[in-house]
């Protein structure tokens, strides 16, 4: 065994319970029970790590105090010191990001003529599209129907969704997945080409459509490779926006771009944007550790808003259930969800269970996090937390080989310090996921502002309060391609480019002082510093 | 601070850090603000892809540094992700055959079948095997040794026929999924039903229902059975 001694002890106690436990599920929880649990634990429910916002369009709402600061942060440009007579680059849509709502977003432009270009933060494809690995939802078989998709996500939400938006989601999934297929995507398949479908947390259907636990990999570096293809779409990697530029409507008629390689900005002027920029798990709300990528700091709610643009459900994040708890190395970390879909159980230092493995997200880390605070958790000798996550489950409940088969990723990144995940329970903790909300949409991703668009994990809306496993892929490429089609089109329709200014900054200083708000930072902030400071 | 400490070493200046930290944590203990050659930190981008040596010993290690822990008298530079050779093709226009493949990627046919590809990979992949049944014509081998692939290039940067297979490897893929594996009729089946606008009227009466009759709805549908 890999594990120190007093954490193997516990592992084999695992073991010895197991038997008994394959034979009994705990049961699923009535609604009163959910309710009672999500507001004694979940981190949302944690008032005071929450800030009321004092300006802009959602001003009276509360939003963690960590993107409350971002929010109200000032601008890293002087409004008046910059001229902007001259673009570096003009085209018909700029797309502000570089992940899986981008890179959609992008071939659907293309494909409808439009001159593209892509700004991406780091290289094109590094984003969380990259890195989700257990599916993409979309109700294809016999015995389901978006019908009973749709009330699985607004479940799942808290029926707090916007309705038009989830009918688009469901309706439009389908269609997503052939497109990923036409574009060579590899999904797992029975030998006669039916698609082989398990069930998420919150599914009444399995529709978990899978390639391998690499699901967000196999889409992305497809998406990234078909971008490459296309002659007319121009890619700027390392360039981040740091602001959005308007004309005196307050109409979005392009950005302002920092190349992160030679330390200077770019002036891009664009008969249309589109924000694809993803969450912000890198802000580590609550000092949550996270499963986000490197550059997660939710820079696109910062320049939306600033332009005028209404957020929704920003009161709420995704805490994932099973984030690493051990080793230290790779706290935080993602182990996907498909781990329980296969059948692995969670159980406390007791080796009992304590919660249905598959309830929606935010129930299964409330009732982790429970478990810890009561003193039923295991502490690591790094001194953090954790549940067992019982993985050898699977291997009797499918068959033996089966964790190598399916979960290829996960086997690899514990094997890598030792931990053999077919044979030993794995220790997990909520790690902070996903951004639940963002700038307001709809179908078309049209937001407040004139001409700016938003797809992806920027949006918000379409996944109410709380986000279902699987309908973020799903939401990245029915939204991608919603906005690079809406963007294109409007793009054709607005035969002048528009004036580039910074009055909304200017307006946006205005604000604040009228307020008497003293930004305390400057943002966006690009990325987070991990360096130590001595 | 009572830590456990040890040396390595970066581009050859010597840091002391706590020996529970990943290469790519050790970089920034030290004071590396990184935007290059970091990523997802998750083990899936292939951006830490990392060289390194350990004091003593000749031989070069292969590793994403987000996904190692270091290791006393490590001698680490940072070598950033660099573009690698990719013909521009338009894969909706190829037949999908292996011989297109070698078309595109040429070089291919002069491995050397050293197998230092394979060595060098982080993921453990048998990348040889790939390229050799990407020149036997063997895509849906290719494909399916290849998947795991995260494209760090490490396999390119230390190939001495300067073969760019990870990419050879992305098209096989592609080709696999778009021409060879058989597709789903209950797919086909669900978009043709949808344009038929099928489900339109039973989400519009979900749209038109309460949110105590949605919330009922919710509490007793039927669940698929696990088996």
């Amino acid at each position: 065994m890999s594990y120190p001694a007093p954490l193997d002890e516990l592992a084999r106690k695992v073991s010895l319970t197991r038997e008994t436990r394959l034979k009994t599920t705990f049961p699923r929880l009535k609604p009163e029970e959910k309710e009672k649990l999500l507001k004694g634990f979940h981190p949302d429910y944690r008032a005071d790590t929450f800030a009321q916002l004092r300006v802009g369009a959602n001003a009276g709402d509360r939003t963690p105090k960590e993107l409350a600061l971002l929010l109200e942060g000032d601008s890293l440009i002087e409004p008046d010191t910059n001229s902007f007579d001259a673009p570096d680059y003009q085209c018909d849509v700029l797309i502000i990001g570089g992940g899986g709502a981008g890179c959609a977003a992008a071939l659907i432009a293309d494909d409808e003529g439009a001159n593209v270009i892509i700004a991406t933060k780091l290289r094109l494809g590094d984003a969380n599209t990259m890195m989700a690995q257990g599916g993409i939802q979309a109700a294809d078989k016999e015995n389901d129907s978006p019908a009973i998709h749709y009330l699985d996500v607004l479940g799942g939400g808290h029926f707090a969704n916007d309705p038009e938006l989830v009918e688009t989601l469901v309706t439009d999934a389908p269609e997503a997945i052939q497109w990923l297929e036409d574009l060579g995507v590899m999904f797992d398949k029975n030998p006669d080409g039916s698609m082989k479908t398990i069930h998420g947390g919150g599914t009444s259907r399995k529709r978990m459509h899978t390639a391998r636990d690499y699901t967000g990999a196999e889409i992305m570096r497809t998406l990234r490779d078909e971008v490459k293809s296309r002659e007319k779409i121009t890619v700027l990697e390392f360039c981040p926006a740091v602001e959005l530029l308007t004309e005196e409507d307050g109409s979005v008629t392009g950005a302002v771009l920092l190349n992160l390689n030679l330390n200077r900005y770019i002036i891009i002027q664009a008969k249309t944007v589109v924000l694809a920029t993803g969450g912000s798990g890198r802000l580590h709300y609550q000092s949550f550790p996270t499963s986000n990528h490197y550059g997660a700091t939710g820079d696109g709610l910062v320049l939306a808003y600033r332009a005028g643009a209404l957020l929704k459900f920003i009161d709420t994040m995704q805490y994932h259930p099973t984030g690493v708890a051990y080793p230290q190395q790779i706290i935080g970390q993602l182990v996907t969800e498909k781990v329980r879909s296969l059948g692995a159980q969670l159980v406390n230092i007791a080796a009992e269970q304590f919660i249905y493995p598959l309830e929606t997200r935010d129930v299964v880390a409330s009732a982790i996090i429970r478990e810890c605070q009561e003193g039923r958790g295991v502490t690591t000798p790094a001194g953090a937390q954790g549940v067992w996550l019982d993985t050898p489950m699977i291997e009797i409940l499918r068959g033996p080989g089966t964790v190598k088969r399916e979960l290829p990723a996960m086997v690899r990144q514990f094997a890598r310090f030792g931990i053999e995940i077919d044979k030993e329970p794995i220790l997990v903790y909520p790690t902070l996921h996903y951004q639940n909300g963002g700038v307001a949409i709809d179908p078309q991703c049209r937001t407040s502002v004139p001409f700016l668009f938003v797809a992806g994990e920027a949006s918000g809306g379409v996944h109410g309060r709380n986000r279902l496993m699987g309908n973020s892929l799903l939401d990245v490429i029915v939204f991608g391609r919603r906005a690079g089609f809406s963007a294109a089109q409007t793009a054709q329709k607005r035969t002048q480019f528009g004036q580039l200014t910074l009055n909304h900054i200017k307006k946006w200083r205005a604000l604040l002082k009228e307020k008497e708000i003293e930004p305390k930072v400057k943002s966006p902030i690009i990325l987070p510093d991990y360096t130590k400071k001595s | 601070m009572n830590e456990n400490l040890v040396s390595i070493y970066i581009m050859g200046e010597h840091h002391q850090v706590p020996a529970e930290l990943t290469i790519l944590q050790a970089l920034e203990y030290a004071g590396y603000r990184l935007v290059r050659g970091v990523g997802c930190r998750g083990g899936f981008c292939g951006a830490c892809a990392t060289v390194y040596r350990v004091a003593g010993d000749y031989h070069l290690k292969f590793a994403l540094a987000c996904q190692t822990k270091v290791e006393p008298n490590m001698q680490l530079a940072m070598i950033p992700f660099f573009p690698a050779h990719r013909p521009r093709y338009k894969l909706s226009e190829l037949k999908g055959t292996p011989e297109e493949i070698l078309a595109i990627y040429p070089e291919l046919l002069s491995c050397y079948g050293c197998n230092t590809c394979t060595k060098s990979c982080p993921q453990d992949i048998d990348v040889l095997g790939y390229v050799s049944a990407l020149i036997r014509g063997d895509i849906p081998a290719a494909a399916d040794i290849s998947f795991d692939c995260i494209m760090c290039g490490l396999c390119v940067t230390r190939c001495p026929a300067e073969l760019v297979k990870h990419h050879a490897a992305l098209l096989s893929r592609r080709i696999y999924g778009k021409k060879i594996a058989p597709r789903s009729e209950h797919l086909k089946k669900r978009i043709a039903e949808i344009k038929e606008g099928r489900f339109a009227k039973e989400i519009s009466e979900l749209k038109s229902l309460s949110r105590e009759e949605l919330q009922k709805l919710y509490a007793t549908r039927e669940i698929e059975p696990e088996e």
